[in-house]
């Protein structure tokens, strides 16, 4: 019973938003600063530790590839992996069906292909907004992986709406230009990455990139009971910023 | 800006495939099908759009405007243009990306006497 309301709501927002196609050029190159207030906590915790260790750090950043970020983390010395799961997601034979006939993605396909690392190798994973995004059928089975390549200690920066922000909130790619700053710039899919092998667009993935979900904070909670903590940041942006510690 | 071209240019069309490894001392375009490896030391790979690699690179400079899947060792610079996807992991000294470019794996800067040692 209690599954059911929790699916229902997370269900709220899907199948209700245009999709990035609708957006112009225009406003998909438009960039907005915005200050984070938990990548400036992480980014406390992450020079502290170089300056104290003089260990370099590893950094998983699993937004869309960004030469800023990669730029902010070689600059000082730190390793950075890349890897953009939501393009990732949008991988037409991952396209399958459950025992009730619904349309879902094949999430142990998706991490036979997908963050596919040693145990224990990260320091810091960049997860943005990718909970929001991601197909229902891939959240969990997601964070159970990130779980399992983050090191004890590691941290996981996370970023969710709030109810507020309202079904059409655009999906974007983050910049790291400041210690606590970033820009963010709305992310407009590539037509050949929603395209099958006969070249047709799957009607699973016409969509695109749209808000799946709006978690609270009991969701949130519930999605990150392996890790040893979690601390949310509220921001004036309906997003809710949330630093977690394996 | 494209990684400076050195001089002579061999072209692989994109209705050409090769399978085996490919080395040389000149810049290589790429627009067809090659497996295997691909050595140019002291010159500039450019994967065309069409182009779809899946081989180990070494090369001074690497521009990838279409697929690339495999290591890439640029002593020089890389650069990944809009219609870039490139699945592997780059060693370089620089490194430029274009919106919209798809890259999955490790980014390792190195200094200059880093590339020269990994050259040898």
């Amino acid at each position: 019973m209690m599954a059911s309301v929790t699916q229902n709501f997370m269900k709220l927002f899907r199948g209700s938003s245009g999709g990035p196609e609708a957006n112009s050029p225009a406003q998909a190159s438009q960039r907005l600063t915005r200050r984070s207030s938990g990548l400036g906590e992480l980014a406390r915790t992450w020079d502290t530790e170089k300056r104290d260790t003089e260990k370099s750090l590893c950094v998983l950043d699993l937004g869309s590839t960004s030469a800023p970020n990669i730029r902010h983390f070689t600059e000082r010395g730190h390793r950075i992996y890349s890897e953009d799961l939501l393009t990732s997601s949008t991988e037409p034979g991952l396209v399958t069906k459950d025992e009730q006939g619904n349309v879902v993605l094949d999430s142990r396909k998706f991490l036979e292909d997908n963050l596919v690392y040693p145990a224990a190798h990260f320091d810091v994973v960049l997860c943005w907004n990718l909970p929001d995004y991601l197909d229902e059928s891939l959240v969990r089975p997601v964070v159970g992986r990130l779980w399992s390549v983050l090191k004890p200690g590691g941290m996981l920066l996370a970023f969710f709406h709030t109810r507020d922000a309202g079904p059409d909130s655009p999906c974007y790619r983050f910049h790291i230009v400041g210690s606590d700053t970033l820009e963010m710039q709305r992310i407009v899919l590539r037509k050949e990455a929603r395209r099958g092998p006969t070249g047709a667009i799957h009607t699973a993935i016409t969509d695109g990139l749209q808000l799946q979900r709006v978690f609270n904070n009991r969701h949130i909670e519930n999605l990150f009971r392996d890790f040893a903590s979690i601390k949310f940041f509220l921001a004036r942006d309906n997003l809710r910023e949330v630093l977690v510690v394996r | 800006m494209s990684a400076p071209l050195t001089g002579e240019l061999a072209q692989i069309g994109k209705s050409v495939v090769i399978k085996g490894d490919l080395t040389g001392s000149e810049d290589l375009y790429v627009d067809g099908q090659v497996e295997g490896s691909i050595s140019l030391k002291t010159n500039s790979l450019t994967v065309g759009p069409n182009g779809q690699v899946k081989a180990s690179v070494e090369a001074k400079g690497v521009v990838v405007q279409g697929r690339l899947e495999g290591n890439v060792q640029a002593s020089d610079r890389v650069e990944l243009r809009k219609s870039a996807v490139v699945t592997g992991d780059i060693s370089t000294q620089r490194i430029s990306i274009e919106e919209g470019a798809y890259l999955k794996g490790k980014i390792d800067i190195q200094g200059k006497a880093e590339a020269k040692a990994a050259q040898k």
